[in-house]
């Protein structure tokens, strides 16, 4: 199961060829549009809403800074703020007191309306206009822009390769004739059909299955390895926010930040009791998430290839400082497990000895899918493959172990340096709220 | 005199009128409807003033047809400035209650995707709320036509067009012998204009209602 990670693709559409194909004509499509807009810096300075009729504010002096092509993610429990926060981003609510920056530029006052065509909008439902077929919904924002009627068509073919859609077949439907993980790939191509610089997402994956939820997040995370637009995500499932974050911002009641930092950071040091509750259990096993194959050492393994005349087999298999070997198949595939004697038990014939492989990881897959792999594998190792399954190597028990506890060390370094950081920028500033304080307080006097 | 003789001899008369009719009610259906549209636009987003338009065109409606016709001319005199006037009030209350229902009704997040998109006030009521509203304004518009054809007919006891004339005379001259032949041919061609004009409804509905929201 854990090797279909990389290419774990296979959603609704049956089509892991067209899938490459997909990919490398959005690589190209991208090539075209080589001036794509990329991010921009997002500040939140002060920003507080206070819905009329409630004594408390809903968000409550909020500061942040995002930089230009990161991706942050809004996570906590549910009426905390996050949807409110992120919607005074793009001013669909008016904040009632604060400021927003977007490129340094101050937005506070400037015309919403071409504010919001200037940062994409993604929600939950999708919002998909019901009435208008796909390509119509994709093309209103550059329409209103005013792009040329060529210029639009070709967008619109362009963003739906982007999010994976074929557009001879989905261009002419409407909404209702898409699944709900279609709609929702509609949605993000609409939001980005002219090129925002900022992306707000409020739970767009929140409403489909979770299959189709991994799948339409490991699109966002190709998406953004090519586009680098600022994005800021809300979810309240922390798993979600782990995989797609750059950084994570973990907000309690009134949108107050717990915690704001990479993911790694978050889940070795959690700033608070809060945090961690949110956090969950199993945060060693969540931070096999954030790793890859490719970041650990992959031992190599003795191999021989089913091509191989028997007696050098027998060699090998003899002389080597291992009891087991890994039999290739004619492309280069791993194929069996052949220890010593289970030759001479199957009397001298490949077809009946040893015992198959049934599972390998890519270098793409995530610790925590190799780790899958290796306890279910009755030997505790799994076979690394790469191109075209081809074998690369082997990763074991052992390795995992070592590289786990290096990376949680390495993880807890880093957090006790950001640590210090952190207490003394606070420290500054407090030091500068306090002056401030007195001041207003003589005002008021 | 036979019903069938009656409306060979008279046929001319009778299509004048039914074309009146037809025209006038048709007439007073694009006014309703731009005014009830319009009324319905401006009132849907507040609870009060949604509550005060739809009262207001129901409370029109329980006037009866007669007694409005009556008001209306002292005020606007005879003919066709009376009938127009009253069809076209009559004709208010659906359409401007199922404008107010069909706007309401627009999916919110549908209108926050269309905020956030970038979409101006107007553009998200002409390109978004009032497409999906359409249909069941559609409706309001079917229902309110149905109900004028019927009341057109009372336009005649104010000298007003249509095949009313026709139900009139023959309520006066009720013991002749084309009395009920008169009543019967009024009434049937009230009957058959609505008729067509449902159908005309139903393609016009076909028409215009976008196939991504058609039932
Ligand atoms: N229009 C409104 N009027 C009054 N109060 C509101 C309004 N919208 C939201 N609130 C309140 O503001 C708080 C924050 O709401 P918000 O929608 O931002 O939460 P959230 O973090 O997005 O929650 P969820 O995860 O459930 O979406 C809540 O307590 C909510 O009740
Ligand atoms: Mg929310």
């Amino acid at each position: 199961m854990p090797d279909s990670v990389p290419d774990s693709v296979p959603d609704s559409e049956p089509e892991s060829v067209s899938e490459t194909a997909t990919a490398t004509s959005t690589a190209t499509a991208t090539a075209s549009t080589a001036k794509a807009t990329t991010g921009a810096t997002i500040e939140l300075e002060n920003l507080t809403k206070r819905y009329p009729g409630s004594p408390n504010p809903a968000v409550d002096e909020v500061n942040m800074e995002i930089k230009a092509g990161e991706l942050v993610i809004f996570v906590g429990p549910s009426g905390c703020g996050k949807s409110t926060t992120l919607k005074m981003i793009n001013r669909l609510i008016e904040p009632t007191s604060g400021r927003i920056r977007i490129n340094g530029e101050d937005v506070t006052d400037m015309d919403p309306v071409k504010l919001r065509r200037k940062v994409g909008y993604a929600i939950q439902s999708s919002g998909l206009f019901p009435h208008m077929t796909v390509a119509q919904n994709i093309a209103l924002v550059p329409k209103m822009v005013g792009w040329s009627k060529s210029k639009i068509k070709s967008r619109v073919e362009e963003m739906l390769d982007l999010v994976g859609l074929d557009p001879g077949e989905f261009r002419g439907r409407y909404p209702r004739q898409l699944s709900g993980g279609q709609q929702q790939r509609v949605g993000v191509a609409r939001a980005l059909a002219a090129d925002p610089p900022v992306l707000l997402m409020d739970e767009p994956f929140g409403a489909v299955d979770p299959i189709t939820r991994d799948h339409l997040q490991d699109e966002l995370i190709r998406l953004q390895h090519e586009l680098h637009k600022t994005i800021v995500f809300v979810t309240h499932d922390f798993d979600e926010a782990i995989k797609l974050g750059d950084r994570i911002a973990v907000l309690r009641e009134r949108s107050h930040i717990a915690q704001f930092d990479t993911p790694e950071a978050i889940l070795t040091n959690p700033a608070d009791d809060f945090v961690s509750g949110f956090v969950g259990a199993g945060a060693a096993l969540k931070r096999l998430n954030l790793t890859r194959v490719r970041d650990v050492e992959v031992r190599d393994y003795p191999t021989v290839t089913v091509d191989d005349p028997l007696q050098d087999i027998f060699n090998k298999l003899r002389s080597g400082n291992t009891n087991e070997i890994l039999l290739l198949d004619k492309r280069g595939r791993p194929y069996k497990w052949l220890r010593r004697g289970d030759l001479m038990r199957a009397r001298g014939s490949l077809a009946r000895a040893g015992t198959l492989v049934h599972d390998t990881v890519t270098r793409d897959a995530t610790l925590r899918d190799a780790l899958e792999a290796v306890l279910t594998d009755n030997a505790g190792r799994v076979a690394v493959t790469g191109r075209r399954g081809a074998y690369e190597g082997v990763v074991d028990m052992e390795t995992l172990m070592n590289s786990v506890h290096e990376l949680l060390e390495a993880d807890r370094l880093d957090a006790v340096e950001h640590q210090h950081e952190l207490e003394e920028q606070r420290a500054e500033h407090t030091h500068r709220e306090q002056e401030g304080a007195d001041t207003g307080g003589e005002e008021r006097a | 005199m036979n019903f069938w003789d009656y409306l060979g001899n008279r046929h001319q008369q009778l299509l004048t009128d039914a074309y009146q009719h037809a025209s006038a009610v048709f007439q007073c259906m694009v006014v309703a409807t731009v005014l009830g549209v319009i009324i319905g636009i401006v009132t849907y987003r507040s609870d009060w003033a949604g509550s005060l338009a739809t009262t207001t065109t129901s409370t029109i409606l329980t006037v009866p047809s007669l007694a409005m016709i009556g008001l209306l001319i002292p005020i606007v005199g005879l003919g066709v400035a009376p009938t127009v006037i009253a069809l076209t009030l009559y004709g208010l209350l659906p359409i401007v209650r199922n404008s107010i229902v069909g706007l309401r009704g627009v999916d919110p997040s549908l209108v926050d995707a269309a905020k956030g998109i970038g979409m101006s006030r107007v553009a998200r009521l002409f390109r978004v709320e009032l497409p999906l509203a359409w249909p069941p304004i559609l409706t309001g518009i079917r229902v309110s036509t149905q109900m004028l054809m019927g009341i057109a007919a009372i336009a005649a006891y104010a000298s007003g067009p249509g095949l009313g004339n026709e139900i009139f005379r023959g309520i006066a001259s009720l013991g002749s012998k084309n009395a009920l032949n008169q009543v019967l041919a009024g009434t049937l061609g009230i009957i058959v204009l609505a008729l067509l004009f449902d159908a005309a409804y139903v393609l016009i509905g076909r028409l215009t209602i976008p196939r991504g929201i058609r039932a």
